[in-house]
């Protein structure tokens, strides 16, 4: 995986990290990438009126592109072909179009499913199952008078009623579709949405702004018992990098860009964010802004509280931003702090200034194993304390590891396969690791070479002390693999009766170890008691780690066959494992956000009195709900 | 299965109890030897493989809890760390247990000999050590026997050991290291030893109370201890103590285990061991220390027949679904959770609540034999009984006791003249047959003084007294309302109300009533009453019914004595002027009875405490 760290390696490097990571597009019909650039500015470019000729990942029609009821690109996706043999398809991943040979053993026996029992989705969008849009005549007549594009088909207006939390999911698979919204703007750039706002404020109209659509917190659904015309303003046409500064490090960016467009932009410059959630191939940056989001790689470039350096939001009192972008600065309580985690409450992110770094020449993947869950998790919190944490570093449980190991695929040689039974056996019966109790840690490492490799050594002294084993690049770079390709997972398991979702919280060091077992207990024990015939898979990984604390991620799914209303028993155990999560001292969220789905739990979470200021912010922002999304209070 | 039902259900009489099986039976039958040294590998909690009792002291004495103290108190007293330190691994010597298999196979052998010798048959309820095994393996486990003998600890381990579960881990006061020998064997047979008091040590408490709960968050073993903190001398059970019960609730409410199961378990006697010690205790002759000698000169005892045991082990009661929505786990949150702090008020109540609840289960369970009907019945009629109306009133209060949930090992082939003949036989020292007549013996065996005349009395008064203890908590709801109704002189369902809910509070030091459960246990009461058609019971009245009155007459008569108590047992503290010469009730000499009529007045702020 090492490059030589010359500068001609670089491009390389960056080609190859994204491929590994984001996975690239490479679709036929992208004669055109988009623009890059800093001297191009948003006037020059909507002057043009040149719409047409210009094209990014997300197009406006993301049903072109797009599954409308399940995860990602329409032609990626897990099934089992006619030998019953997992395969992923497509060509944009790693992953695509290879054979995973023990998915499906993995499948049946954790889940308890069979490729016998299926529940295939409802195929094609039925468009007169579709709310018919209730428009507000006057807002559309001026909005028609500012050229701004919109749309009021069921297909657009279908795809920004949801995020992807699995209630939402499920009910798309059945053809079920709640409140929608009744039109779908484009605005191009941030005069566009000063314009837009300015009239759904004259007009009262619901605005809820839609960035990537990758929310899993209910934050995109449509209040059902929201009276006025409910406008989703989608920014994914606001996409332009608009300057790059090299003298301070910074990039000015519209919001409704996607990370893994941000990212291979800036890299053409020789640069990154470093920004890599989970979702950055969809997920935008004014979402990212609006929920508080976290990247894997935080640990070297921060979360995007440390990455922005300037927000501009347009709200219904006006446009809200600072008059300079020193580093940090002492005047009151930081008004980006109103804005970071509003989602979409308060207006709508339009342009934001974020830290750039220059490309890092040299990447390693890695990974530890280790004896026990508990002897992980003191590895992490040690290399917490001595602040020598991997751009990333996480820790599976041991199901996760499993899980993880299922996605293997096809070896291809009878030489990997010897090795990798030689490795096994080391591990299990030479160091004597109980297969059923071990986990592991993988890692990224990145800088430059020289201080990588030492970075490196450091992280696996430590790990020696807690008893772990290197255990090599490939299957650090296989856990990370997973977390791109699990929601493709997840509408797999749909077409067999299995139901799941994620759900994260962080927590302080020393409650790491008793609420994953909690947890996890609790949702087994939830499950049994709500009559679930299969227990479920209940799985955890620490997926950050800082000074005082950890994140903690889980996976939650199980085999709904049998329940009268699958999705109703999971909401009540999901509920359950965050009551249970709250009780051992854990948080609401890390960087889902709260939106509506978590929403019942912000009192106690920030007591009344922090609930009286933000209501007293949103007063007087927008005193008349134009963003009624109503998430968050 | 933990199960969050505590009350039984709302007709005790349908409670559904499993059936027994008596252990000695296959020790008669088999080797005693092979059986003590038989492969004995019991199941442990999630699979945890047991830890040395030497790992455990260290554990203890490097917690964050212990280190948090011992830094503290050094900087109060300026002692440096080390030496308290020190002190505290003393302490810690000097309580833990050192659990060794060699002197469990030694107790088990020699226990076989003595229970063959003493008892019948140990019987016990299957299918509760088959919910205990479950529960063993799932969370961490506290066995709550009740205490009415020094042997229900010894039997507790033996039954274990029998069905190859774990052993328990048990509290033991440290009066019994004051046996030689025999103090250490305990210690090696799963004994720790606590001091009775170490009010304000708090170095004692932190050790004492960290190791019990790194016992308990390792599954290290079942923990055993007795929910009322001392044995019951008169067979009633006693006002739970609180202090182990919220060591071992804190591992739960800090999120340091899942779960935590309570296991009520029930040991009922037919004939206790210490009978006639109880009773000289009750009437002032101090507790024989214990000692090594004085077990061995105890020995004569086991010449005597003590009829049966039963153990019922109760469902496991789980601390998870009992604290559901009671209380807030998160208020944790913000304090490091090694640092000591008292309980909050809601804790303090639901601890409490649940200890009563608890107590309140180990009553439904116990077994209780056809004599203690019989015992009620005689201390009811003082100058003796007849025969035939004695088989007459034991089998109408059997259908009564039956009716309000009693668990009764009197199985229906047994004829009432049966049953009650083998409960004289097996009591001829607390009564006398003679002509067909049956009375508690009183005339002293060789007359003395006045003062040795009339305590031989009382104390055979207070051994006949113990049993029919036994079955008191089965009547006291609906007692209290018979004499709410008597005290009431009126119908008016409030008024009656109100002198229920009076005596219920003076006698709360006297039996398990739970506070604030005054509304629940009047519905109780008047549910039945009514069921047995002894009242009617309209919105606005309560009234008896004609055929009522033999019921509500045996119910208030059968608290009589400590009503009585209550008026006279305080007096001679008290140094009230009208105090009776005549003493009609020997039971008001019971310092029991004095002790928690006094408790009852102070706490009712009726007396105050000067300090002399």
């Amino acid at each position: 995986m090492a490059s030589d760290g010359h500068g001609s390696e670089r491009q390389r490097a960056a080609s190859r990290r994204l491929s590994a990571i984001a996975g690239h597009l490479r679709t036929a019909g992208q004669q055109q990438r988009p623009q890059v650039a800093g001297i191009h500015c948003k006037a020059e470019s909507s002057s043009d009126g040149e719409e047409a000729a210009r094209s990014t990942t997300v197009p406006r029609r993301r049903q072109e592109v797009m599954k409308w009821n399940g995860w990602g690109y329409s032609d990626s996706r897990f099934l089992f072909n006619k030998k019953g043999q997992a395969e992923f398809t497509g060509r944009r991943y790693r992953l695509s179009g290879m054979v995973l040979p023990s998915l499906k053993d993995w499948f049946e026996s954790t889940f308890g499913a069979s490729l016998q029992h299926k529940s295939p989705a409802t195929a094609t969008l039925n468009a007169s199952a579709v709310p018919f849009p209730s428009l507000n005549e006057a807002f559309l007549q001026d909005l028609k008078s500012t050229g701004i594009p919109f749309s009021h088909e069921a297909e657009d207006r279908v795809f920004r009623a949801h995020g992807h939390c699995l209630h939402e999911i499920f009910a798309l698979r059945e053809g079920k579709f709640g409140r929608v919204p009744d039109l779908v703007v484009w605005p191009n750039c941030h005069e566009d949405v000063v314009k837009t706002v300015d009239l759904a404020c004259r007009h009262n109209v619901c605005l809820i702004p839609y960035g990537g659509g990758t929310s899993v917190s209910s934050a995109l659904e449509c209040p059902p018992d929201e009276t006025r015309c409910i406008v989703s303003l989608d920014t994914s046409q606001m996409s332009r990098i608009l300057w790059i500064d090299e003298k301070n490090l910074t990039a000015h960016v519209e919001a409704g860009i996607v990370g893994q467009d941000l990212e291979r932009l800036l890299n053409e410059s020789g640069y990154c964010t470093g920004h890599e959630p989970d979702s950055m191939e969809f997920s935008s940056l004014g979402g990212w802004v609006a929920t508080r989001a976290s990247g894997m790689k935080k640990n070297v470039y921060g979360n995007i509280e440390d990455l922005v350096v300037h927000i501009k939001m347009v709200c219904p009192r006006g446009v809200v931003e600072k008059s300079c972008q020193g580093p940090r600065v002492s005047i009151g309580p930081d008004i980006h702090h109103f804005i970071m985690g509003s989602e979409g409450t308060l207006g709508v992110v339009t342009e934001v200034t974020i830290k750039i770094r220059p490309m890092p020449e040299y990447q390693k993947y890695g990974s530890v194993v280790f004896p026990n869950f508990e002897q992980g998790v003191a590895c992490l919190r040690e290399v917490a304390k001595q602040r020598c944490a991997p751009a990333s570093i996480r820790l599976m449980d041991n199901a996760q590891f499993q899980f993880g190991h299922a996605l293997k695929p096809q070896v291809s040689s009878i030489f990997t396969s010897f090795l990798d039974g030689l490795k096994k056996f080391y591990i299990t019966k030479f160091k004597g690791f109980d297969p059923h109790h071990l986990c592991v840690a993988t890692l990224l490492f990145e800088g430059d070479r020289e201080r990588v490799l030492q970075h490196e050594k450091q992280v696996y002294d430590i790990a020696a002390k807690f008893g772990g084993l290197a255990a090599g690049e490939d299957n650090g770079q296989r856990g990370y693999m997973l977390t791109f390709v699990i929601a493709y997972l997840r509408d797999l398991g749909m077409d067999y009766y299995v139901i799941g979702e994620s759900f994260e919280t962080s927590v302080p060091w020393d409650r790491v170890l008793d609420l994953c077992r909690n947890v996890k207990e609790r949702i087994v024990r939830e499950c049994r008691e709500r009559g679930v015939q299969f227990p479920p898979l209940a799985t955890c990984r620490v997926t950050q780690t800082y000074d005082a604390g950890a994140c903690v991620y889980f996976y939650f799914a199980f085999n709904y066959r049998g329940l009268a209303d699958p999705v109703n028993i999971y909401g009540r155990v999901e509920h359950a494992a965050r009551e249970e999560i709250l009780a051992n001292g854990g948080s609401l969220s890390h960087h889902h956000g709260v939106g509506k789905l978590r929403k019942h739990w912000m009192p106690e979470s920030i007591s009344d009195v922090g609930i009286g200021m933000l209501k007293s912010v949103k007063e007087y922002v927008d005193p008349d709900n134009i963003f009624g999304s109503r998430n968050l209070l | 299965m933990a199960s969050n039902t505590l009350y039984s259900p709302r007709d005790p009489a349908l409670k559904k109890r499993d059936d027994f099986e008596d252990i000695l039976e296959e020790r008669r039958s088999s080797s005693d030897l092979r059986y003590a040294l038989r492969c004995y590998v019991p199941v442990v909690y999630k699979g945890i493989a047991p830890c040395k009792p030497g790992v455990l002291k260290t554990a203890v004495l490097q917690s964050d809890r212990l280190r948090h103290v011992v830094a503290e108190m050094s900087k109060e007293t300026g002692e440096s760390a080390d030496v308290i330190r020190e002190e505290a691994s003393g302490i810690l010597e000097e309580m833990a247990h050192r659990l060794r298999l060699g002197t469990v196979r030694f107790f088990a052998y020699s226990l076989s000999k003595a229970f063959k010798a003493l008892f019948q048959r140990v019987r016990v309820n299957e299918d509760g050590i088959q919910r205990l095994q479950q529960s063993i393996q799932e969370h961490p486990v506290v066995l709550l026997p009740s205490h009415r003998s020094y042997m229900d600890f010894l039997i507790m381990s033996y039954i274990l050991y029998t069905y190859d579960l774990s052993l328990p881990v048990i509290a033991a006061g440290m009066d019994f290291l004051g046996m030689k020998i025999v103090g250490e064997m305990l210690r090696m047979s799963g004994a720790f030893f606590i001091r009775r008091s170490f009010g304000g040590d708090k170095l004692y408490w932190a050790v004492f109370s960290e190791y019990v709960k790194t016992m308990l968050r390792n599954g290290y073993a079942p923990i055993e201890f007795f929910l009322e903190g001392t044995r019951s001398r008169t067979c009633k059970s006693l006002t739970p103590k609180l202090g182990l019960l919220n060591i071992v609730m804190e591992p739960f409410f800090k999120g340091e285990v899942f779960d935590v199961s309570l296991v009520p378990i029930s040991i009922s006697y037919e004939r206790v061991l210490e009978e006639a010690l109880y009773a000289r205790e009750l009437l002032g002759v101090p507790k024989p220390k214990e000692s090594t000698s004085g077990l061995l000169k105890a020995r004569k005892i086991l010449s005597e027949d003590y009829g049966s045991i039963h153990v019922y082990f109760g469902h496991p009661v789980s601390l998870r679904s009992l604290a559901q929505g009671r209380i807030n786990r998160s208020q944790y949150n913000l304090l490091p959770r090694h640092i000591p702090r008292r309980p909050s008020q809601e804790t303090q109540a639901f601890v409490n609540e649940t200890a009563y609840r608890l107590v309140r289960l180990q009553e439904e369970n116990m077994v209780l034999r056809p004599w203690v009907l019989v015992a009620a019945l005689l201390l009811q009629n003082p100058d003796g009984v007849d025969m035939e109306r004695l088989v007459e009133q034991t089998s109408w209060l059997r259908g009564l006791a039956v009716s309000f949930g009693a668990f009764l090992d009197w199985p229906d082939y047994v004829s009432a003249s049966k049953a009650v003949a083998s409960s004289l036989a097996l009591h001829t020292g607390l009564v006398r047959t003679e002509g067909g007549r049956a009375q508690l013996a009183m005339e002293p065996k060789e007359p003395g003084s006045p003062e040795e005349d009339l305590f031989d009395r009382a104390a055979s008064v207070l051994s006949c007294a113990s049993y029919r203890n036994q079955i008191l908590h089965v009547f006291l709801r609906p007692a209290l309302l018979g004499m709410a109704m008597q005290m009431a002189e009126a119908s008016r369902k409030d008024d009656i109300y109100s002198c229920f809910s009076f005596l219920r509070d003076v006698f709360s030091n006297e039996f398990i009533l739970c506070p604030g459960g005054t509304v629940q246990d009047f519905d109780e009461a008047c549910y039945m009453l009514t069921k047995c058609a002894a009242v009617h019971v309209q919105k606005q009245e309560v009234v008896a019914t004609e055929k009522g009155q033999r019921i509500l007459s045996f119910l208030t008569s059968l608290f009589q004595p400590f009503l009585k108590g209550y008026q006279v047992g305080p007096a001679p503290f008290l140094e009230l002027v009208d105090y009776p010469r005549e003493l009609t009730c020997y039971e008001a000499l019971s310092s029991d009875v004095q002790k928690n009529a006094l408790a009852a007045l102070l706490r009712m702020k009726v007396v105050r405490k000067l300090k002399v």
